[in-house]
């Protein structure tokens, strides 16, 4: 634990571009997805206590406005994650493009925009 | 100018752990961070420690993280350094004193990838000749200065200190993509370990630290192609 803080602290205090804070982000959604899965698979186990219990996890808990910001943090992370991943494919595979990877960054940034904003709209429509 | 110096310091034999010293010096816009670090060291506390050579930026001695940076002291001018300059040692590196770190793991590590050329074939007669296009397939990883800016900037070896680093993969591309070294596969072998070029995350720390512009990342890459794809002849 103590080597994970410091290795965190290094790469924060850090003053690195574009690539830095892309990994960083790329790790921290990662980890975000994983506990998202935990608690997916956790809150489909309570179908096997009771379809009550089952129903109010479903309909009242993961469409309470908190769930529903969190639901964008998710969507956020997979796209991020994905198109992140993509950027590393690109960039492993044709390593000449790598002079070109800050604009790749935004690029890749101006995608997941795209696609979140107008899915965020729809997702927190009827909190506001 | 004035600015404010806060320099990391270390005495292994007084202190238990690194603090801070400020210091303020009075500088000219085109004085580089070694002249202001000369200051405090000739003027105002002879026990600084810091490693330098021929302060042009050819040897490669003073690396060094400069306001959050690798960097050389020597090429980095305190006009573009603002009010307040933070010198630190090299990210790590077993600390000796003060902004000195001790380089002999770095220096294994480039040991470690044959750093020379290796071909058993004597040439018929006189030297072996290269053609332009030949020479200038490795011209960029020709020069590295060993200055340990890249490896110490790279996230991957702050969480593995075993990790074999850009300089050194640097140093090996130099040799396996030049066409009169026979050796290429046993550098390939050394950078196919688990801790060898599969290290790099693409995250161009790397880039932005060399003081000699050389396309570090591009290079990991042109490795990891070589492994995955063998040589092309």
């Amino acid at each position: 634990m103590a080597a994970l803080v410091a290795s965190l602290y290094k790469s924060i205090s850090y003053r690195g571009a574009e690539g830095q804070w892309a990994w960083i982000l790329h790790r921290a959604s990662g980890l975000g997805i994983v506990l998202f899965l935990y608690m997916h698979i956790l809150s489909i186990f309570v179908a096997a206590i009771g379809p009550e219990p089952y129903e109010w996890v479903h309909k009242t808990l993961y469409t309470s406005p908190p769930a529903k910001v969190m639901e964008v943090f998710l969507l956020f992370g997979v796209l991020y994650h994905a198109a992140n991943g993509m950027r590393i494919i690109i960039i492993d595979f044709f390593p000449a493009l790598g002079k070109y990877q800050r604009t790749i960054v935004r690029i890749e940034l101006a995608l997941v925009a795209i696609v979140l904003v107008p899915a965020a709209i729809i997702t927190l429509q009827g909190l506001f | 100018m004035r600015i404010k110096m806060r320099i990391r310091r270390f005495n292994p034999e007084a202190d238990s752990k690194p603090w801070w010293g400020e210091y303020w010096v009075d500088v000219e816009e085109s004085d580089r961070v070694l002249d202001a670090l000369h200051q405090v060291k000739w003027y105002q506390d002879g026990a600084l420690t810091l490693r330098r050579s021929c302060a042009h930026g050819i040897c490669g001695s003073d690396a060094m993280v400069i306001n959050g940076r690798n960097a050389l002291a020597c090429k980095v001018l305190m006009q573009d350094v603002g009010d307040v300059c933070q010198v630190e040692p090299l990210r790590n590196m077993p600390l000796i004193k003060d902004l000195v770190v001790d380089m002999e793991p770095f220096f294994a590590k480039y040991r470690a990838v044959l750093p020379y050329l290796i071909n058993d074939n004597l040439p018929a007669s006189g030297e072996r000749y290269q053609s332009q296009e030949a020479r200038a397939r490795y011209d960029d990883t020709t020069k590295c200065i060993l200055c340990a800016a890249c490896t110490t900037s790279c996230p991957s070896f702050w969480a593995n200190e075993d990790y074999i680093g850009p300089a050194a993969i640097v140093q090996a591309h130099r040799f396996i993509f030049d066409d009169r070294d026979d050796a290429a596969d046993l550098r390939l072998r050394v950078l196919n370990d688990v801790d060898g070029v599969w290290r790099c995350r693409t995250v161009f720390n790397c880039v932005q630290a060399c003081p000699r512009e050389i396309d570090v990342t591009r290079a990991i890459g042109e490795v990891k192609l070589a492994l995955l794809n063998g040589l092309e002849e």
